[in-house]
């Protein structure tokens, strides 16, 4: 009778250890690589997460005449050009009567943001009834006493080392145990432009520099990757020069992408004087690193398509062009939308190639086209990540976190546009 | 001569026209590359009859079969020499288009690949390109009455708007036929088609093939004997690029001319 389980034991053993060994090193291998990305992300949603609140300060304004319009004659322009920084100092005065010294009031009104004037002004001009009238009005707090609210401003550190010295503190927590401190989901952030105040900095000019640099990238990209790959792959002879050129399509895929954009200033803003700063000059210059990825992936989707389906046309009859795109371009496409809009991601987050064509600008107002100057996500990071005041760092992890949504979404439209549209044959 | 005016008409009665030579062809050389694949073959298909070409595998005659509607065009290396004549025009001359040669000489593959559409679309996509019908109810007509002669109708009427790749092996295969003579063809090109099939749909292909010869000339390449025996009037051997030996099937069977053939047929070499 055999013995199976004797007769090989002793490298049956080893077998089964090797593999079981390969098994930990394979597990061990996905359990780092998942906790760099965990770290990476924790550490991104702990300093970020802060920047999507803000802190309002509770003033009972007097909106008086004498200050708003002394004329009384409502002009658009003087009410516009009116001191309305002083109606905001005055209320918050009112509730700390005891400050008298120029530099302590200085200090007091450090408290309110810079921009607590237009503030007010924008009320005002909305609503030109409440000249006259007194009412509790919710201002943005400064960015230091935001960061004091938030706990990231230690009382534990010597006066001289802190922005917020212990009289500061001492209004700040006044105005806490009054109840007029109040903390709101900080829409500000996502819907208004750069400032140089990190509370009122927004990163909405960021995300439509990103939008319209991507939109002209998408438009000059898909076309030209789409076709070339089509004809590459269904209509060019094998010949030698066309090997060069898919030799060279691959190699293009490989060149770091600043080199697209000293090509970008030497060329379009240079030579053909393009606007700078522009997306439609990052829309261009990221096209032509999109392009290699997007001829890439489209050319492997096509040649997924089985050569039966191929035969199939042309055995009744249909032509070359009527095969391609009756029959194989159609099937391919879901692949090929899948390429571009990882390609597209992959735009979305370059930065070098727009910091060469001046998209690295200080640029407050919103781009409203394609002309517009404008920066793009990335680079906002870039920028802020720059900047010496403390309340920019929450604001930059705050930015990587909506790119980082922008990418995730990017990718999984892709996933589920290819799950929908993929034909099984 | 105008392939348009010889394209069969349906509506019309068939007229009997036997031992006519749709195909002619002379000196026929196949070159992929460096490598020849047939070598100076001399074939005559007969009109309205089904001719089986059968050989060991790579001896030729798929390669011979895709040189009649020039599907060979496709590969970049390959080249072909000799004369291929349809109704006397030769099929390689400068003046003649392939989408309209591959009109009157359609084809049906090995492995039944419908397109993935409906089944409708299948059938009429044909019809839609050549233009062969001017209004939606005669493509509709056209598709019917394809189906029907490719013995699917009873089995899909229901369910046109379907997937054609939802089918079973079998009637995608008759879908492909549907699809194929949905053009009108003259000549029916059939590569191995039931090579991919079980016994009962192969069964329901022959009958099919035998319904079908009324109407068009038909070459088949199979690797099954007894098929050739069952549904073929004429039987061409080729070996190693070759043609061997042709003639009427029952000849070719019992009584062949060349000792290779002889052992081919009883399943000596091969």
């Amino acid at each position: 009778m055999t013995d199976i389980a004797s007769k090989y034991d002793p490298r049956l053993k080893s077998r089964h250890a090797s593999e079981k060994r390969f098994k930990a090193y394979g597990i061990l291998a996905i359990l780092i690589s998942l906790g760099f990305l965990a770290l990476m992300v924790t550490t991104i949603l702990i300093q970020g997460i802060p920047a999507f609140s803000k802190n309002y300060v509770g003033l009972t304004i007097v909106f008086d005449e004498e200050v708003i319009n002394p004329d009384g004659d409502r002009d658009p322009a003087k009410l516009g050009s009116a001191n309305y920084t002083k109606l905001a100092r005055s209320a918050l005065r009112k509730l700390f009567p005891d400050v008298k010294k120029r530099k302590e009031r200085r200090k007091l009104n450090a408290i309110l943001s810079s921009d607590a004037g237009y503030e007010l002004r924008n009320m005002v001009l909305e609503d030109l009834s409440l000249i006259g009238t007194t009412k509790q009005v919710w201002l943005s707090a400064s960015d230091e006493a935001e960061l004091y609210f938030k706990g990231q401003i230690s009382t534990e550190l010597p006066e001289d080392q802190r922005k917020l010295n212990d009289i500061q503190i001492g209004w700040l927590d006044t105005l806490t145990e009054t109840g007029v401190v109040d903390t709101r989901f900080n829409t500000p952030f996502l819907t208004s432009g750069d400032s140089r105040e990190p509370e009122l900095a927004g990163i909405m000019g960021a995300v439509l520099g990103s939008f319209f640099t991507l939109l002209v990238c998408f438009v000059l990209s898909f076309p030209i990757g789409t076709l070339a790959a089509i004809y590459l792959e269904e209509y060019a002879p094998k010949s030698r020069l066309n090997r060069l050129i898919e030799v060279n399509i691959n190699n293009l895929a490989a060149v770091p992408s600043i080199v697209f954009g000293l090509l970008g200033l030497a060329i379009l803003l240079n030579t053909f004087g393009l606007p700078r700063s522009t997306p439609l000059v990052g829309g261009m210059v990221l096209a032509l690193m999109t392009l290699p990825t997007i001829i890439i992936a489209s050319r492997a989707s096509l040649r997924a398509v089985p050569p039966s389906i191929r035969e199939a046309a042309l055995g009744i009859g249909a032509s070359k062009t009527q095969t391609t795109f009756h029959h194989v371009a159609p099937l391919a496409l879901p692949g090929m939308l899948t390429g571009a809009i990882i390609g597209m991601a992959q735009a979305l987050g370059e930065t070098a190639p727009l910091l060469m064509i001046g998209m690295v600008a200080f640029i407050v107002d919103l781009p409203g086209g394609v002309t517009d100057a404008a920066t793009a996500l990335p680079v906002q990071i870039f920028l802020w990540a720059d900047s010496p005041e403390r309340g920019f760092a929450e604001k930059t992890s705050a930015a990587i976190i909506v790119l980082l949504i922008f990418l995730v979404i990017m990718n999984l439209a892709a996933i589920l546009l290819r799950r929908k549209l993929e034909t099984r044959w | 001569m105008d392939m348009q005016a010889a394209r069969v008409d349906l509506s019309k009665p068939v007229e009997i026209m036997p031992e006519v030579d749709k195909i002619t062809s002379r000196d026929v050389d196949v070159f992929y590359g460096d490598k020849q694949a047939l070598k100076q073959v001399n074939l005559d298909i007969p009109a309205r009859q089904v001719t089986a070409l059968i050989g060991p595998s790579g001896c030729g005659k798929s390669t011979y079969l895709r040189c009649l509607n020039r599907m060979n065009d496709v590969i970049d290396t390959c080249r072909v020499t000799g004369s291929i004549e349809l109704d006397g025009q030769d099929i390689y001359a400068p003046e003649v288009d392939v989408v309209t040669l591959r009109a009157h000489v359609g084809m049906v593959f090995q492995k039944p690949n419908p397109f993935p559409k409906s089944i409708f679309e299948n059938v009429a996509y044909g019809p839609k390109i050549h233009g062969l019908a001017s209004s939606k109810s005669e493509l509709e007509g056209i598709v019917e009455s394809s189906l029907k002669r490719a013995s699917l109708w009873d089995e899909v009427a229901d369910r046109l708007d379907e997937p054609g790749t939802g089918l079973s092996g079998g009637q995608q295969q008759r879908l492909c036929i549907a699809r194929a003579i949905a053009v009108r063809p003259e000549v029916i090109l059939m590569d191995e088609p039931c090579s991919a099939l079980d016994p009962i749909a192969t069964a329901k292909i022959e009958e099919l093939i035998d319904e079908l010869r009324e109407n068009f000339t038909i070459l088949i390449v199979t690797h099954s004997m007894q098929q050739a025996a069952r549904v073929s009037q004429k039987t061409a051997f080729f070996h190693l690029g070759e043609l061997v030996e042709n003639g009427p099937t029952s000849d070719i069977f019992t009584k062949p001319q060349d000792e290779r053939t002889g052992n081919y047929v009883t399943g000596r070499i091969g």
